[in-house]
């Protein structure tokens, strides 16, 4: 069997699981299409939320980020798991516990003031909007590279299959499509991981080989890695480049901004009671870290590998040449045809800059004939350690399911803050449950239909806009939420001022570096040059939340305290008893 | 709800609880990982030191063990107030 009939038969038939599915999950109620019902077991919403949290990003691109990024962007790890213990100690416990069914009607309600509850639906969509464009656009290039069909082609596929299980299920459709994508990536991600940690150091846990002895050598893998990338001259992959203050200052924003995304928060509010809450945090960390700790093992193997591949000699010796990239076969014969491969996609350039024949890969800017995407060290992994073509399509099944799981979940985040928080809070509060539900539906066609849309064209500064998203649930929803469960002092007039002094101050900060509105050229200052110290835009989050909590305890401080039914809403919160109550509303 | 003191009770238990699992969290991730990690370059971890071997892996294991000790911990402090569900 060839791999195109390969790929399309194992990615037909996750998608063929997806629809079953959808049909499976309909939802019948609000609560259903908000919240699942409540009912959600804590480990599959453990595993339901591992899938909405891990996009293209982490399934794609996170490894190749670190193979070239080494020990500077160990931020990303710990940053990006570290928001889970925030999460289970400080926010999702309590917000199960308020019952409700969004996080900016959370924000409403606490701070008794429809202002807030509408800036907290502006920074959602916002957030959610540009990260949702980086899940369609993925979706659309695995289908191109893996089934042949046009990039447009693949985001309709794409976005068919979400529109039946997000708007016939809802939550409830999305939590049991996420459930099964969870287990298909994982499977992806972690089979060429075994088998080529098991070819370069013999041990089968990737997360142990990495820390083991290179066959090859004798030497630890690491080791011998770190020798040979300061010898063709690229950055160290053990020590810091980064300064501590900006590395401290982008792992806090990327914890505290993993805490407050809401498509995040809103899986927890799908468990039946508060405990199951806290332990469910846990279960998600568990999936996630099945993932996180094999990534940096991927990363440095396939970094190991790549340099491997184009001297095959060893540094020092003889490098890859054209002719035998083009014959497919190094000088000892081995195959390398998925050097060749990856050049047609573009995603792997080489260019013979000084005509010897041969392609050099050093740090040297000038000298080096060599460029990689981060993108292949995942996607080309199962052709470099020759893998049969079922990994392959694998690859490709779970790459659609990591980028396919989280877009539903902000597109669930997106419709629910229309058609609860604008519809039903803001323009008609007596409306129908049935209508309310017929209205959620709508919302979430559209909202598909707008992603679709900004897939298709994205905007040219969408790969900047991550930092936006991180930094807007970093300075604004985190801190609204943690004081508004910890504190009972914290008024409506501090907390719109806390959330716009924190969301402002970000913003004008990433503008600065990124440009106004991300036009290019309109930047005053670069990240390699920042305005402040040493902090890059992208780390900025940390310090708007910082001044969030300031300016909303001076003027909480300096203005009345909230009545007391709203103290007492927050002592309810912070115990579990009553939460059945809530639940069935 | 529970009389006012036992729930005053059950919260500062639990503020308590949260700010020692807070100190470990930030002592694994920022301590060891970003901070202290020149302290720690003396101890090798497979061919190379502590605080990397903490900055890619050991942090992620710390969290996952603080997050089951929260929330074991919790279900034992929500019966003794008698505020479980």
């Amino acid at each position: 069997m060839d791999q195109y009939t390969l790929n399309l038969l194992v990615v037909g038939a996750t998608f063929a699981l997806y629809i079953g599915i959808a049909i499976w999950a309909r939802a019948g109620s609000t609560s259903e299409f908000y919240a699942a019902g409540r009912g959600v077991h804590p480990v599959m919403n453990g595993m339901a939320t591992g899938a909405d949290w891990m996009s293209a990003a982490s399934f794609i691109s996170m490894a190749g980020l670190i193979a070239f990024g080494g020990y500077d962007t160990s931020a990303y790890l710990m940053g990006w798991t570290g928001g889970y213990v925030l999460l289970a100690l400080l926010l999702a416990p309590y917000l199960r516990k308020f019952g409700k069914f969004t996080v900016p009607e959370f924000i409403g309600d606490r701070f008794y003031s429809p202002t807030a509850r509408l800036v907290a639906v502006i920074c959602l969509i916002t957030a959610s909007l540009t990260y949702v464009i980086g899940q369609m656009t993925g979706v659309g290039v695995a289908f191109s590279r893996f089934l042949e069909v046009s990039n447009a082609t693949g985001l309709y596929i794409g976005a068919a299959i979400v529109f039946m299980y997000a708007v016939l299920g809802g939550m409830k459709g999305i939590t049991y499509t996420q459930v099964a994508q969870y287990v298909v990536l994982i499977i992806a991600y972690t089979i060429p991981a075994v088998f080529i940690s098991l070819q370069l150091t013999g041990n089968p846990i990737p997360g142990l080989g990495l820390f083991s002895n290179d066959a090859a050598t004798g030497q630890p893998l690491l080791s011998t890695l770190e020798g040979l990338v300061t010898e063709l001259g690229f950055k160290s992959y053990l020590t810091q480049s980064d300064t501590t203050l900006n590395m401290f200052l982008f792992t806090v924003s990327l914890m505290i901004g993993t805490a407050g995304l809401p498509h995040v928060i809103v899986r927890f509010f799908t468990v039946p009671k508060v405990a199951d809450a806290r332990s469910s945090a846990g279960w998600a960390l568990v999936f996630i870290a099945l993932l996180y700790l094999t990534a940096p093992a991927v990363a440095a193997m396939a970094r190991l590998n790549l340099i491997n591949t184009f001297y095959p000699n060893g540094v020092g010796e003889a490098t890859l040449s054209l002719a035998e990239i083009e014959a497919g076969a190094d000088a000892q014969g081995k195959d390398i045809t998925w050097v060749n491969n990856w050049a047609k996609t573009g995603l792997l350039k080489f260019e013979d800059k000084n005509g010897d024949g041969m392609i050099q890969y050093v740090g040297d800017k000038e000298a080096n004939e060599l460029t990689v995407n981060n993108d292949i060290m995942v996607l080309a992994n199962p052709e470099i350690a020759h893998l049969p073509g079922w990994v392959i399509a694998l690859v490709a099944a779970g790459g659609l399911a990591a980028a396919l799981s989280t877009a539903a979940g902000l597109l669930m985040a997106i419709s629910s803050a229309v058609s609860h928080d604008l519809i039903k809070g803001q323009i008609n509060p007596n409306i129908s449950e049935k209508s309310e539900l017929l209205a959620a539906r709508i919302s979430m066609g559209v909202a598909i239909a707008v992603a679709t849309y900004l897939g298709l064209n994205p905007p040219g500064f969408a790969a900047q806009t991550v930092a936006l998203a991180f930094g807007l649930a970093a300075a604004s929803i985190f801190p609204a939420l943690m004081m508004g469960i910890f504190s009972k002092r914290i008024n409506n007039a501090g907390a719109v001022a806390g959330m716009l002094a924190g969301l402002l101050v970000t913003v004008v900060y990433i503008f600065l570096h990124k440009g106004w509105f991300f036009i290019p050229e309109t930047n005053s200052f670069t990240d390699a040059n920042p305005l402040l110290l040493s902090i890059k835009s992208t780390s900025f989050g940390s310090v708007g939340a910082l001044i969030n909590f300031a300016v909303a305890y001076v003027v909480s401080g300096a203005t009345k305290e909230p009545p007391v039914e709203i103290q007492d809403l927050v002592e309810s919160i912070r115990v579990p008893k009553g939460a059945g109550a809530a639940t069935h509303h | 709800m529970a009389d006012k003191s036992s729930s005053n009770a059950y919260w500062a238990a639990n503020i308590r609880l949260i700010r020692i699992l807070l100190v470990v969290w930030a002592l694994v991730s920022f301590g060891f990982g970003i901070l202290l990690r020149p302290m720690l370059s003396g101890i090798a971890v497979g061919g190379t030191d502590l605080g990397f071997w903490f900055a890619q892996q050991g942090s992620i294991l710390v969290f996952l063990v603080l997050i089951f000790v929260y929330a074991a911990r919790m279900n034992k402090l929500d019966r003794e107030h008698g505020v479980e569900e």
